[in-house]
């Protein structure tokens, strides 16, 4: 038999009895044909290549990163907390230096799930990567990471979670807003007040291939991780700029995303979406497992490939370049563009409209982030719903001072539950969560 | 009246047993090199005077399969394999010649890219060129849809001897293990088939009219006519037939851990609910992973006969076996010169035990038999520990539902049963170390023969069933029929059932002694836009594997 150059951990929890609902995309079948492809692969029989089971997560590990509303309890079910728990449960792997990489496979997925959650947005109820991620500092300390978002879908969520953090860079290129759901992930939004350049997006034209997608890796990706000097590289690893995928409109391949994988070289990738559950799927995940193994990856191909049907035009090519280089010449020059449109304020209020397209339910919110020269700052979030709700969520960084400490528990027992139907602290320097 | 015989390495074992009461036995040395001639020498010593008309049947157990791959008395295999995209395929060459072919089936089956008869033809022509005579082939997805094998099978024409199809021996998904399993399969063909035909010669000239099973990897049985085709299935049948042998002897209906500690090595197995618990996947032999279902067995190199050794001050127990215990003048102590000391067994000489325990005890600043009862001890805890990993592993089996992962069943023995030399005098021990009750058959001489004969046939098959495609496919049985836009999660479970019954009952199967189960079941709804367009739905039923009746002791 063969063996893996990397020794790779696989949590594969295809959930086979849980749906959003019979006919939705995020069906009990969604990764059937995967699990066919990677058990007639022999995949299990490779040396250095290791399942595990998923832990399940606790209340704790997403009171961390989201306020659920009213309660995690009520907005979560166990398939939920068993995909956090499946990532939980690879990155710890990789960490207690088991296996050099995984690759947790567990649906549903999670990177439009943002700070609040009222329900499902994007098939999404809770950020899977964050989840994991919060639990792992927490576990072994502050860690500087990158998550790359290499979903077709802007990953909305995990934007918004990582907003305000420079130790997180969050890069995610994905098929312009412009033309797709969420509607976001244009080059303006760029960070928080302490993070601002930290948070990067690459809004790539409808057709792009393999060409376009393998370009933008090799000449924004990788020079901005190179500067940036992660401790861990997470890959947010969606399968839908795939050509087959019936959600979206690129021309990504299988063997581009082996490739892709292959150079961007994560310690760790968590499956986002991907819906052509025949078509592309069973190949992308064998092609994802393979690079990151350090497998021979070059049969990996879809039945249907046709490599002259899928190139994008020259048309493309040439916009994706200029992208890029804009997108690069930004990073680069983060601090002068921090000094031209933060500086000086106390301040920075981003107001939203957030829409859940799964449950149909509408959110307006107001985020501030008050400055402090000593660390990120405590932000608020006030939120209404067309559910009913108005809360008050306030969060105490991990690197708060402890001036902000105090300031975030003051303006906890300042707001006024009459104001409000919740309100809740995250206070992350002391890992607690309070409500009322 | 049943026969079972069991070919062991040195010896083979033989016994009668009538309505669940042992009649005769026999143990004879096996003579090097002939293996009929052996099986055959001890058959006819406990035939004799025996009427040979009320025989029901006869199960064998034996290494032919065994040894000719182990000693690499193989035949020559010519390959052909489809691998379609995916891993690459060139760890799987394993034949004296591989053509690698083109063509694709996907995982439901579909035919993507159908196969260039050419290629086969040029296969056919080198195989002939270099004179092989038996060939197997193998393409990915041939469990979904095996009608490139039988095409591939067709065009290599009647020339050869034999020609494997991969689907035929098992409906698990591993295309590499498919490759392995038809290529041993089509390489041990030969020599089973020559062993098969002096038995059966054996027989008519003998005027034996009982049908002949051999015994499998998964402690069931398959008639000789099925083993001729699927001799892979015979191969590493020592193990089941012993532990076969003590679960009828130590029947239990609960979860168990069996132990079968020997000089060398100590073998673990489990039971479920009384049922064998079977190797994930397949067998391995010669490095070769196969598909082949087999009893799971754990051996670890700790027996009897194990070096005991002080390092650091710790009392160390194997893996080696540096030769005979010091009391029956090997070169050092070992757990058997303890329980010598102790005066628990009488043979060998007490003196020279006692010595050994002694020089031990001195540098642990222990007494002879404080030292004599920590090594004893000590072989417990190491089993213990060994048995607690695997258990773990066991139970951290992937799963792939909510509901397993938050209820999943797991196994806890209740009960332990020991078989081997010291088991009398390590039951106590092993019994403290557990916490668990311990139990030892009085006689386990024949213990292999009598797993044989108390065995019965075994067969698992998968059924896939497409109702948007609207087909039904069971590979092993090369079954591929039309079904209904309405067929059901139901109906796939009564077809299954029905396919094995009636296979079962057609190989001479006591219908009474089979027992049909459902091990697996699945039915997705496959949906294209937000339509349903069809069922995808997955059985695999098994004829329970177990015992054939009680044995009366």
């Amino acid at each position: 038999m063969i063996k893996a150059k990397n020794s790779l951990g696989l949590v594969f929890f295809p959930a086979f009895d849980w749906a959003i609902s019979p006919t939705h995309p995020e069906r009990e079948e969604r990764l059937l044909y995967t699990r066919d492809q990677l058990f007639e692969e022999g995949i299990s029989d490779i040396e250095g290549i290791h399942f595990y089971n998923p832990i399940i997560a606790h209340e704790r590990d997403i009171q961390r990163v989201h306020f659920c509303v009213p309660d995690v309890a009520s907005r979560l079910t166990d398939s939920h907390l068993i995909a956090a728990g499946g990532a939980i449960k690879a990155m710890d792997a990789v960490m207690k230096g088991d296996v050099d990489k995984a690759f947790a496979m567990v649906r549903p997925p999670g990177h439009h799930a943002q700070r609040v959650v009222y329900g499902d947005r994007g098939f999404c109820v809770i950020n899977v990567e964050a989840v994991m991620l919060e639990r792992l500092r927490q576990d072994y300390g502050d860690l500087k990471v990158a998550i790359i978002d290499t979903d077709c879908h802007h990953g909305d969520g995990t934007q918004d979670i990582y907003w305000n953090d420079k130790n997180t860079l969050f890069i995610s290129f994905h098929q312009d807003g412009r033309t797709l759901y969420p509607g976001s992930g244009f080059l303006g939004e760029f960070g928080g007040p302490a993070a601002y350049g930290y948070n990067i997006n690459i809004p790539l034209p409808t057709g792009t291939g393999d060409e376009g997608i393998l370009y933008v890796l090799e000449n924004v990706v990788l020079p901005i991780l190179e500067d940036y000097k992660p401790d861990i590289i997470i890959n947010s690893a969606g399968q839908d700029n795939h050509y087959t995928d019936p959600l979206t409109n690129m021309n990504f391949t299988a063997g581009g995303y082996a490739r892709l994988n292959s150079k961007l070289n994560p310690d760790i990738a968590v499956l986002e979406g991907g819906y052509s559950i025949e078509g592309a799927l069973p190949y992308v995940n064998l092609g994802i497992i393979l690079a990151m193994a350090g497998l021979d990856y070059s049969g990996v191909r879809e039945p249907d490939y046709d490599e002259e049907a899928l190139k994008q035009t020259e048309g493309t090519t040439e916009y994706i370049k200029e992208l890029s280089h804009l997108v690069y010449s930004r990073w680069q020059n983060r601090e002068r563009l921090w000094a031209e449109d933060i500086k000086g304020k106390d301040i920075v209020e981003l107001e939203r409209q957030v829409y859940y397209d799964t449950d149909g339910i509408l959110e307006n919110q107001t985020q501030t982030f008050i400055s402090c020269r000593k660390c990120s700052g405590v932000n608020t979030i006030d939120s209404s719903s067309d559910g009913g709700y108005h809360i008050y969520a306030i969060t105490i960084p991990r690197d708060a001072c402890a001036e902000c400490i105090h300031k975030g528990h003051k303006i906890y027992k300042e707001a006024s539950p009459g104001d409000y139907t919740n309100i809740y602290l995250q206070d992350r320097v002391n890992d607690t969560c309070f409500s009322k | 009246m049943i026969v079972g015989l069991d070919m062991g390495g040195t010896h083979i074992d033989g016994v009668i047993i009538e309505n669940g009461t042992i009649i005769n036995t026999v143990k004879k040395p096996r003579a090097d090199g002939d293996i009929f001639g052996s099986i055959w020498g001890a058959l006819e010593g406990l035939l004799l005077d025996q009427d040979t008309t009320k025989i029901e049947r006869i199960n064998l157990s034996t290494t032919v399969s065994t040894n000719a791959i182990v000693e690499d008395k193989t035949t020559p295999v010519g390959m052909v394999i489809q691998t379609g995209p995916g891993l690459s395929g060139d760890f799987l060459a394993c034949g004296s010649e591989n053509v690698f072919i083109s063509g694709c089936i996907d995982h439901r089956g579909k035919v993507v890219e159908r196969l260039d008869s050419k290629e086969i033809d040029r296969a056919k022509e080198l195989f002939i060129r270099e004179g092989l005579s038996a060939c197997a082939v193998v393409t990915k997805f041939s469990t979904r849809n095996f009608e490139h094998e039988v095409q591939i099978k067709r065009l290599l024409g009647d020339g050869f001897d034999h020609i494997t199809m991969g689907h035929t021996l098992s409906g698990m998904l591993n295309f590499p293990r498919r490759v392995f399993s038809a290529y041993l399969n089509a390489a041990i063909h030969n020599t089973f088939n020559r062993f098969s035909h002096s038995i059966k010669k054996a027989m008519i000239e003998r005027e034996i009219n009982a049908p002949l099973f051999i015994l499998k990897a998964d402690g069931g049985t398959t008639v000789l006519a099925e083993a001729e085709n699927r001799p892979i299935e015979t191969i590493l049948s020592g193990p089941a037939a012993s532990f076969m042998g003590l679960n009828a002897l130590l029947k239990t209906q609960e979860d168990a851990l069996l132990l079968d500690i020997g000089g060398t090595t100590t073998d673990i197995f489990f039971l479920a609910d009384g049922v064998p618990l079977f190797e994930p996947m397949g067998i391995e032999i010669n490095s070769y992973k196969t598909l082949t279902r087999a009893i799971y067995s754990v051996s670890m190199g700790l027996g009897g006969d194990s070096s005991v050794r002080v390092e650091n001050r710790e009392i160390m127990i194997g893996p080696r076996r540096e030769g005979l215990p010091y009391a029956l003048g090997g070169p050092c102590p070992t757990p058997t010169d303890a329980m010598i000391a102790l005066g628990l067994v009488e043979f060998g000489d007490r003196k020279k035990a006692t010595a050994a325990m002694k020089s031990l005890g001195q540098i642990l600043g222990l007494s002879v038999e404080e030292t004599a009862r920590d090594i004893l001890d000590i072989m417990a805890d190491m089993i213990k520990s060994k048995v607690d990993e695997l258990l773990d592993k066991i139970n951290d089996k992937p799963v792939y539902t909510v509901h397993e992962l938050l209820h999943g069943r797991k196994l806890r023995p209740r009960l332990i049963n020991l078989i081997g030399g010291p088991s009398k005098y390590l039951s106590p021990v092993i019994e403290k170390a557990f916490g668990l009750p311990c139990h030892y058959p009085k006689d386990y001489a024949i213990a292999n023969a009598i797993g044989a004969a108390m065995a019965k046939m075994t067969q698992d098959i998968t059924l896939v069933a497409d109702t948007e495609r609207r087909l039904l496919t069971v590979g092993e049985f090369g079954v591929r029929e039309r079904i209904g836009r309405g067929f059901t999660l139901k109906d796939a479970r009564k077809r299954a059932i029905g396919l094995l019954e009636d296979r079962a009952v057609a190989q001479g199967a006591n219908k009474g002694e089979i027992e049909t189960e459902i091990i697996e079941e699945n039915s997705f709804n496959m949906v294209d836009g937000f339509y349903t367009v069809g069922k995808n739905i997955r059985v695999k039923a098994q004829i329970k594997p177990g015992l054939a009746g009680d044995l009366k002791l």
